[in-house]
């Protein structure tokens, strides 16, 4: 039989095995897991430049940055009056047109539903526009004003708002 | 090594040699051969057999399509065509491989309807259950990820709809839902690693098969009388009597599957998935395959984001715990005079929502879901314990001798005085 001190050394032996080859296992399935992350070359993908100069007033045009869909659209006078006659608390995702918009006239949205991810439709004039006259996902039923916040259906945020810089009155850089 | 141990004794020299270093071929002539079945199991018992059966056609085509089959976004949907159009028998391997996984959920669910309607997930089989409830999962997953493989339309964006159900997480939602895509919405990255795991999901669903079979061989097979073996004249050797029955089975399956394959390899096809994916536009409407549009259903019957996920996924794992909301000792519905009913209710109302969740959700449609999603739920929490409670069951049979002697096969004898079943005839050795 072993004394009692040598037993203590060979459980402080065995727990600090046992620890350091835990913490080891975890140290290399760490890189495995990393690797599902979004590549460098993805991270760079980077910004897009769009003239918006054709875009006529009630136009939205859709253009593709990072993968996604964008859409831009130049809004009417009745557009942009609808969306500032809103109050903020009233919604769900409350937020001021004003906090959306770096030009009133000029509304700039990532074009993905915040339900399940859908494209919204509302970019063509033949399109349903839901019955906030903005967009309408058909996936799941949701309406989105003309602001691009979400005011019936299923999901819970307003439609994204880009990173984006007017470089002059033409160009919008995206990203 | 254990020098006392007996080693089994054939007429075979080479399989003498072989059983003395792997006792393999006691091991399949017990579990394989010898294996009691109860006499009285009818044809619900032979859709374990087909599952399997349906597992390897699976796995074996789907390697002959993967040495054709390109998985990056610009290819992979030409890719799919060629094998359709220039392959040798590509379009016979793709339509098996896709007609097969709606058949392979079919005889999956008429399995699970078997096993809950006889009980069989009771005592002492719980862990056979759970076992299968897994591989339930593991199959629905894996038919999503083979689903995005083609790049078509509904691939593209049913991959997008299932993969954001993740960004309703709260906190780690969003992070979670990249980490998988690996990228910002769905793409090649994407792609390429569903392909891996799409390759690599069913051997892990054949390994789980293999714990399945072997949990249900340790106590033995359920049967319509949900009684257990008590002597040698109630069972059946698995070879050759269900062994043969099993042959007849996949006969008739076989013979529903070329049905399909050959004059409607469509049917259960969606007709977006044959235009191209493109990021940038939703076809109006989109579906799931069918064997999954019940879950879907009661995603969106629930009018909030997260509250959706979470029931149905809930109407998932809710099945693990079937087995201890059921406080019923009688297994079989057979002998359950109300709980039958609300049993069959159970497989109508489940049913009815796979109908609905392949339509638009508005209106009538939205109003079955949110009653079929009430139901879903009632008969686990409320109906499933409280019948169980206040229900008085019929009289058991004696003994499954008993049953066959007297409603089976009252002319050709069985039971005390009856012909000796085979399985008390002297074993047969190979």
């Amino acid at each position: 039989m072993a004394k009692k001190p040598n037993n203590k050394r060979r459980d402080f032996l065995q727990l600090s095995t046992v620890t350091l080859g835990a913490v080891g296992t975890a140290a290399f399935i760490w890189p495995f897991l990393k690797s599902m992350s979004p590549a460098e070359d993805t991270l760079a993908a980077g910004s897009t430049e769009v003239d918006i100069s054709a875009i006529e007033e009630g136009q939205s045009i859709t253009i593709k940055w990072r993968g996604k869909p964008v859409f831009i659209k130049k809004r009417t006078k009745d557009e942009i009056d609808a969306a500032k006659m809103v109050q903020a608390s009233d919604l769900r995702d409350p937020q001021d047109d004003a906090d959306r918009v770096q030009k009133e006239e000029w509304l700039v949205l990532v074009g993905v539903c915040t339900h399940l991810g859908c494209v919204p439709l509302g970019q063509k004039v033949s399109d349903m526009k839901g019955e906030y006259d903005g967009w309408y996902c058909p996936c799941h039923g949701s309406h989105y004003d003309t602001s691009g916040r979400i005011r019936k259906g299923p999901a819970p945020k307003n439609l994204d708002v880009p990173p984006y810089t007017f470089l002059n009155d033409n160009t919008i850089k995206i990203g | 090594m254990d020098k006392n141990r007996k080693v089994h004794q054939f007429k075979n020299p080479v399989l003498n040699w072989i059983e003395f270093r792997l006792p393999i071929i006691s091991y399949f002539k017990k579990e394989y051969g010898d294996y009691p079945m109860p006499k009285n199991c009818n044809y619900f018992w032979s859709f374990g057999a087909l599952a399997t059966i349906t597992l390897v056609t699976m796995i074996v085509s789907g390697i002959f399509l993967a040495m054709n089959y390109t998985p990056h976004t610009d290819l992979a949907f030409d890719s799919v065509e060629r094998i359709m159009r220039d392959v040798n028998y590509g379009w016979l391997m793709r339509y098996i491989h896709s007609n097969g996984a709606a058949f392979f959920f079919i005889i999956v669910y008429i399995h699970i309807v078997r096993a809950m309607y006889f009980g069989s997930y009771k005592y002492p089989r719980e862990l056979n259950w759970i076992l299968g409830v897994f591989i339930f999962l593991l199959m629905m997953a894996t038919s999503f990820l083979g689903y995005t493989l083609p790049w078509g339309q509904m691939s593209y964006w049913g991959a997008t709809v299932i993969t954001n159900l993740f960004s309703a997480i709260p906190f780690i939602g969003e992070g979670l839902k990249t980490w998988l895509l690996g990228d910002y919405n769905v793409g090649n990255a994407t792609l390429n690693r569903f392909f891996a795991l799409h390759y690599v999901l069913p051997f892990v669903i054949f390994g789980v098969v293999g714990l399945h079979v072997a949990a249900v061989h340790v106590h033995g097979s359920n049967n319509p009388d949900g009684i257990d073996i008590k002597t040698n004249n109630d069972s059946v050797n698995f070879f050759p009597y269900m062994l043969i029955k099993d042959t007849v089975a996949m006969c008739a399956f076989g013979v529903a599957i070329s049905a399909v394959i050959f004059f409607g390899p469509n049917l259960m096809a969606e007709v977006d998935n044959y235009i191209p994916a493109d990021p940038l536009v939703t076809p109006a409407h989109i579906v799931p395959n069918w064997y999954l549009a019940p879950f879907y259903a009661i995603l969106r019957a629930v009018p909030d984001k997260l509250g959706g996920v979470l029931l149905m996924f809930g109407a998932i794992v809710i099945l693990f715990v079937l087995p201890w909301l059921d406080r019923s000792k009688v297994r079989s519905c057979n002998y359950r005079p109300i709980y039958k009913w609300f049993m069959m209710g159970f497989f109508v109302n489940f049913f009815a929502l796979g109908y609905v969740g392949m339509l638009p959700a508005e209106g009538l449609y939205l109003l079955i879901a949110r009653v079929g999603l009430l139901y879903y739920f009632g008969f686990f929490f409320i109906i499933t314990p409280f019948v169980g409670w206040i229900e008085k069951p019929s009289k058991l049979p004696l003994s499954i001798s008993d049953v066959y002697a007297k409603n089976i096969a009252p002319n050709i004898g069985g039971g005390e005085k009856g012909i000796p079943s085979p399985a008390m005839q002297k074993d047969t050795n190979l």
